[in-house]
């Protein structure tokens, strides 16, 4: 029982952050219909870019928490003029191009982003300050860190906030619009291009978040994570019903639960063959069988192709 | 008279929507069988039901005196209905004696290795394949365009290609989704002695089209949509009388 | 065939058949070497662009494949459980096994529209690496981590191509006769790519690229003709990889990652998706310009900085990247494509 809250605990926060993710994904496919996928690496971005202003500040005599903000808030600025120009240079061109060209050119994003961080960040692993309040607390034979409940409930907010501007405020709207259809939202006297552009930043603010969430929780951060945790992210939308905002969150949580509670109890299931470290088979896994069984995931809707 | 293909109660949702609604006709071998309707009427759903390009929701068609229960286009196709599309699908960066091969995918067999050792009967077949579409392409008329990509082709001739990429599967029943949408006067005058050169070669033929001259000119029977339910079938003649079928038409209009 | 295209067809032959003792002679034999590799990798390419290029689908676990054959080599002729088979015994397997794999893997997801199958293909080329790495217990299949080493070399007529041969007096290295061994190999996959390209099945693969619905309208089983591409390039990969066990004699997880997935994809896209002598050309440019990058780079800042600044392997994949990047945006079908058609990417 113990292992069973234990990793659902961690599910938990491991969780909220696929979901964060999972609505940059989930946003630009909903209005592009385009798979972005440097957006994993948006995150890595975000992550390091708020390590090197928490550490410039580390030793300022600012709470901890005071400098984890700031360093969220510099790695937001930095992400978000990073999503904006990703979508000005590699996809706008391509708009009418056919499918695969915007997917290609994502990928020489993705590449390139790695690289710029590896050039300056380095190739290790930077070890993150603990500045946020870590004490640990026990509920039913299970611990969880005060940093895992700060994670989990910063989501929360954030994700409500979003839900909030997409249904009730005037930019959703045209949101809405666009993604249901750009020349009619176009027609309405909505900016298509504006309305895109946001997107992106939006959502790579989410990113941003997201990098800094997470290289709290692992307490490690480097050049090379945003590739593993972009595509789990991609399948928690998938899982979820791409393009559904409710769904990206949905399927981000379940994919996080499914995935400790899976590397907590593979060893007994397989009868020791299979260890823990088969841990990030368990979203392929997932991903493949949701998009065999159910393509449009648990909240999408089916839709045909129109012939 | 025998009975090629009878469609009963097809029915087709999209969400909430009920595209087709219990819609039952029965095409002659031989007859050129108009389907006419108002925009977004469900003529070209009834297209894709057929074709087996949309999965029916109710309803069966039977073809040749036997159920067509195949799920798949491409089985459908190798029964022996082909059909062209209202928005022209050509393969854009293939010749056009290239497309009119593909056509010709389900009536020819060669596989890797014959392909890749081009023994005697593939390079036999490869060229039976490639007379065959010759004389597809003459028989639409562009045979002068066969070396060309399908995407340079005038609009009327990329028509036409389609219709001979359709025949080059040997359909029992042609498919046309208005063949004559864009084509001015000219172009309509040829098209329409084209299908009527299919009839008279023993083909029969289902036609939607907007144009009512050349569907009155054409059909030897006209079956009208409505809102997804089939308010009429009749000799033309009668069809343009029929209250219900003006009802529609210049309800839509108003 | 007109005389101009067989006096063509002479040269060409000639001059791949000298290349490696001039470069060997000029250059040395770790320039002999990277000809090798870009041997290796055009096979690998040859196979990517079926996939990618013929029928459209974008593969981006291509790597996968090419573990399977060198894994499978490694496993059946090294001391590692004792069994030593014969290469063309091995070969042959591990390109039915990759082939396999493929049809696995494509028959459940190559329904998927275009962008879905790339991730899928992605997780599942992670899948595997994974499995690579980690499948050293209970039982230790893979090694792990650590790699298969001491893995037998390739022997052609019962001579070992690891060791020199004296023949019309010039001593022709290993990686020489490796060399002659890759290109008789990779002109016979160029071969199958052209036969295949102008067939029956070639079409209905452009077809499918071009618009599945008329495609299936036209009476192709669409299902089954992807995963004949899918199976056919998993099938190259495989012998390739293969090839590239028993000339390294040493195969480890870290070769099969998705870096190399994305060098054999910008090899076909650089390239010209589809044209193979524009996939050739990818796969020769790809391999040597990196490599006379990683010799040039270093150095040169040195010359101009006095010290090495930027890593010249991150810079060098910055480079792909931006490449890829530039050739979607300004020469979408590539920097040889088809002159005939100048064909793009599925519409
Ligand atoms: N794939 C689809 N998904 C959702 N709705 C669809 C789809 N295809 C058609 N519809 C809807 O079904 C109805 C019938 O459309 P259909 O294209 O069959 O009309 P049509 O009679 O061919 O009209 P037109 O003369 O304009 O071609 C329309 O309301 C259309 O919007
Ligand atoms: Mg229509």
């Amino acid at each position: 029982m113990d292992i069973f809250l234990q990793q659902l605990i961690n599910g938990l926060t491991l969780g909220s952050i696929y979901a964060l993710v999972a609505l940059g994904y989930t946003m630009v496919y909903g209005i592009l219909g385009l798979i972005n996928f440097a957006h994993g690496e948006v995150v890595m971005i975000g992550a390091l870019s708020s390590l090197t202003v928490i550490r410039l500040l580390a030793d300022s005599g600012l709470p901890g928490p005071v400098v984890v903000l700031i360093g969220l808030l510099a790695a937001a600025l930095v992400c978000m003029a990073l999503g904006f120009t990703i979508e000005r240079v590699a996809y706008r061109p391509l708009r009418n191009a056919p499918r695969l060209a915007p997917l290609i050119t994502a990928i020489g994003v993705s590449i390139v982003l790695q690289q710029l961080a590896m050039l300056t960040w380095g190739r290790s692993y930077h070890s993150v300050p603990p500045l946020l309040p870590a004490a640990t607390h026990e509920v039913l034979g299970a611990t969880f860190t005060e940093v895992q409940v700060i994670i989990v409930a910063v989501a929360a907010i954030t994700m409500a906030g979003l839900m909030m501007l997409v249904n009730r405020t005037k930019l959703g709207r045209a949101m809405r619009a666009t993604a249901e259809n750009p020349a009619i939202a176009g027609l309405m006297g909505v900016d298509a291009n504006r309305i895109i552009g946001l997107t992106f930043v939006i959502g790579s603010a989410l990113a941003a978040l997201a990098g800094v969430l997470v290289s709290a929780n692992y307490g490690i951060a480097h050049y090379h994570m945003g590739f593993i945790l972009g595509l789990k992210a991609f399948t928690a939308a998938v899982l979820g019903g791409i393009g559904n905002l409710a769904g990206a969150m949905v399927g981000g949580i379940l994919l996080g639960v499914i995935e400790a509670l899976g590397a907590g109890y593979i060893g007994d299931l397989t009868g020791g063959v299979l260890g823990s470290h088969y841990q990030d088979v368990f979203a392929f896994f997932v991903l493949i069988v949701v998009l065999i069984f159910r393509p449009s995931g648990l909240m999408g809707e089916k839709l045909a192709e129109r012939a | 008279m025998t009975v090629l293909l009878e469609a009963r109660g097809v029915t087709k949702y999209f969400g909430g929507v009920q595209a087709l609604k219990d819609v039952s006709l029965t095409i002659n071998a031989g007859e050129i069988y108009g389907l006419i309707g108002p925009n977004g009427a469900g003529k070209t759903t009834f297209f894709n039901a057929l074709t087996g390009l949309y999965q029916r929701d109710g309803g069966e068609i039977g073809f040749c005196g036997a159920a067509l229960r195949l799920s798949s286009p491409h089985e459908v196709a190798k029964a022996g209905i082909a059909r062209t599309f209202q928005n022209i699908r050509l393969f854009a960066n293939m010749t056009a004696r290239e497309n009119v091969m593909v056509g010709r995918h389900s009536r020819t067999r060669a596989g890797v290795v014959g392909a890749v050792l081009r023994d005697r009967a593939t390079r036999a077949e490869e060229a039976a394949l490639r007379r065959r579409a010759d004389e597809l392409l003459r028989y639409v008329g562009i045979e002068h365009r066969a070396d060309d990509i399908a995407r340079h082709l005038a609009y009327g001739d990329q028509r036409r290609l389609e219709i001979a990429r359709a025949l080059a599967t040997d359909p029992k029943l042609l498919a046309l989704d208005e063949p004559a949408a864009g084509m001015n006067a000219t172009e309509t005058a040829s098209l329409k002695s084209l299908i009527e050169g299919l009839r008279a070669d023993g083909l029969t033929v289902l036609l939607i089209e907007h144009d009512v001259k050349l569907v009155m000119g054409l059909c030897d029977r006209v079956a009208v949509l409505d809102y997804g339910e089939k308010i009429a079938e009749d000799v033309p003649a009668s069809v343009q009388r029929n209250p219900k079928v003006i009802e529609a038409y210049l309800g839509g209009a108003a | 065939m007109p005389r101009k295209s067989w006096l063509g067809m002479a040269l060409i032959g000639a001059a791949l058949a000298l290349a490696p003792i001039v470069v060997g002679a000029s250059l040395g034999n770790a320039w002999v070497r990277v000809l090798d590799f870009a041997a290796l990798y055009i096979m690998l390419a040859l196979g990517l662009n079926i996939v990618v290029g013929f029928a459209g689908l974008l593969d981006l676990g291509y790597i996968a494949f090419y573990a399977v054959g060198a894994y499978l080599y490694a496993l059946l002729a090294s001391p590692h459980f004792g069994i030593h088979w014969p290469a063309w015994a091995i070969l042959p397997l591990g390109a039915a096994v990759a082939g396999l794999f493929g049809v696995l893997l494509g028959a459940p997801t190559l329904r998927l529209r275009g962008d879905y199958l790339a991730i899928v293909t992605l997780g599942f080329g992670e899948i595997i690496r994974i499995f690579l790495n980690n499948l050293n217990t209970p039982i230790n299949i893979t090694n792990g981590p650590k790699g298969i080493a001491r893995i037998d070399p390739i022997s052609v007529f019962g001579q070992p191509l690891s060791k020199p041969v004296e023949f019309l007096g010039i001593t022709f290295s290993g990686v020489m006769l490796y060399y002659y061994l890759f290109v008789v190999l990779a002109l016979g996959i160029v071969f199958v790519g052209i036969r295949l390209q102008d067939s029956r099945i070639g079409r209905a693969w452009v077809a499918i690229r071009e618009d599945e619905i008329a495609a299936k309208a036209c009476g192709i089983n669409t299902r089954n003709v992807k995963l004949l591409a899918f199976a056919m390039g998993a099938t190259f990969g495989g012998v390739s990889g293969g090839l590239f066990a028993g000339f390294q004699e040493f195969v480890s997880p870290e070769s099969f990652g998705l870096m190399e997935s994305v060098m054999v994809l910008c090899m076909v896209v650089l390239g010209g998706m589809g044209h193979i002598p524009g996939v050739v050309l990818g796969g020769l440019m790809l391999t040597v310009l990196p490599e006379a990058f990683r010799h040039g780079a270093g150095p040169m800042q040195q010359a101009m900085f006095g010290k090495v600044l930027l890593d010249p392997e991150a810079l060098r994949m910055l480079l792909f990247g931006l490449a890829l990047i530039a050739v979607m945006l300004y020469r979408p079908a590539g920097l040889w494509p088809e002159p005939r058609h100048r064909r793009e990417l599925a519409k």
